[in-house]
């Protein structure tokens, strides 16, 4: 969110937190953001054998849960015909 | 007695009215160069605590982590020996170091030669973007003397300002300033093609104020061009070397900036977060160094319409000069600037 949109550290941990449905403490708790990437799919760092979202996957889920533009996923969509080239 | 280290790295050790004294006297030399308000009575007891505590390693209280960008990830990797791919080796940043963003960079850190391999680093960009989360930044050092001869095609200005050849000089320096945001600005598209979440550029005004120029043209283009592209500029130092001198970006000479004003010229030409850095003095202590660097830092934070991340590393933020810095006194610089100096990223 700092890159994306300027935010001050203060406010990119809120807006994220609140995009989660997370305090903003649990943020950088290991346990409980396990749990939430899971139930999300946004991807952990271990990503399981199963159908857990992956790299550019977990991108995609993790753009439209914080209303960004994520330029790699953007570029995925008009190569794959999901959206037309803008 | 408190351990702690001078700037070179070597320990010593001090009571704790000679760190008091240090400290004042880092804030004072700040304060008085970079036109900035000393820190708070608060502050230097809060820096105290910091610097005095006795464990090895100090961290931050919950709730007030950082996030850190980076530079030059791959570099590291090579840098020790290992023969790593890069697309690997930012996968292990991701996986293994943690690492809240990723940047790819080629080892000769440069736009001058990476202008040469576009297509291949394009190539590993577009591959570990596939398989990474982490926003990926391309970096490279701006690095502009080496577009001087030999390397390059324009005069070099130390040659010819000692030869009293002083509108050559000048005139030397914007060719390649102007050579620079033409290679900056095939990066920026090749990187952006490549799908790469933005920029890195890294030491920047490492070569002056023509060199900041010229970088600050590049990002005012580029964001013109790519509203979406994330651009991190990193500086090189905690003063713009006027080694032009009359250069102006808006208005405004860039020689002689310090922080806060190198975040706000950063902030005007639409760079995203600004990389704060002030240059460690090795003939004082950690205590001294620190507190300079907190000085600025902080200033810089307040001010700024952008996020700022304090360099924090090898001769920068407080650390000793060091290739193996210690991390005694880089837990206690990371620490003192997010709780101290409120700064939004190392």
């Amino acid at each position: 969110m700092q890159l994306s949109k300027n935010m001050r550290l203060g406010e990119a941990k809120k807006y994220v937190a609140d995009k989660l449905g997370v305090d903003i403490q649990d943020l950088s708790d290991e346990v409980t953001m396990r749990e939430v990437r899971e139930d999300l799919d946004i991807a952990t760092v271990f990503m399981g054998y199963g159908h857990a979202s992956r790299g550019i996957e977990a991108k995609s889920n993790i753009a439209k849960l914080l209303g960004i533009e994520i330029n790699c996923v953007e570029r995925f969509k008009q190569k794959t015909g999901m959206v037309l080239p803008g | 007695m408190v351990t702690t280290r001078m700037g070179d790295g070597a320990i010593v050790q001090m009571s704790e009215a000679e760190i008091r004294k240090d400290i004042e006297d880092g804030i004072e030399d700040a304060s008085r160069k970079g036109k900035c308000p000393p820190l708070t009575e608060s502050d230097i007891l809060h820096l105290m605590d910091i610097v005095c505590d006795k464990r090895k390693f100090v961290s931050v209280e919950r709730g007030n982590e950082l996030v850190l960008t980076y530079d030059s990830q791959p570099l590291k990797f090579t840098r020790l020996g290992l023969p790593i791919a890069m697309p690997q080796i930012l996968q292990t940043y991701e996986r293994v170091l943690m690492a809240d963003t990723l940047e790819m960079a080629y080892v000769h850190y440069s736009a001058k030669p990476v202008r040469m391999i576009l297509p291949e680093e394009q190539y590993a960009v577009a591959e570990t973007l596939l398989g990474t989360v982490p926003a990926l930044l391309y970096g490279v050092m701006p690095n502009m003397p080496l577009y001087t001869k030999p390397e390059g095609p324009f005069d070099n200005a130390s040659e010819l300002l000692p030869a009293g050849k002083i509108d050559e000089a000048l005139a030397a320096q914007m060719e390649c300033a102007d050579a620079l945001e033409n290679d900056l600005l095939s990066l920026g598209r090749a990187m952006d093609t490549a799908g790469a979440d933005g920029l890195d550029l890294d030491t920047t005004a490492a070569g002056g104020d023509a060199e900041f120029y010229g970088c600050l043209n590049a990002i005012e283009k580029l964001r013109a061009e790519f509203p979406r592209m994330n651009i991190n500029v990193g500086m090189a130092g905690e003063f713009i070397l006027g080694f032009h001198g009359q250069v102006k970006y808006k208005g405004e000479r860039l020689a002689g900036m310090y922080p806060a004003d190198q975040c706000r010229m950063v902030a005007a030409a639409g760079g995203n977060i600004c990389g704060a850095v002030v240059n460690t003095n090795t003939n004082r202590s950690f205590p001294w160094n620190i507190a300079r660097a907190l000085t600025h830092c902080k200033h810089a934070a307040e001010v700024s319409p952008i996020p700022v991340h304090a360099n924090v590393g090898m001769g920068v933020g407080g650390v000793p000069m060091q290739m193996t810095p210690p991390i005694d006194c880089v837990s206690r610089a990371s620490t003192a600037m997010a709780e101290i100096g409120r700064l939004d990223g190392l």
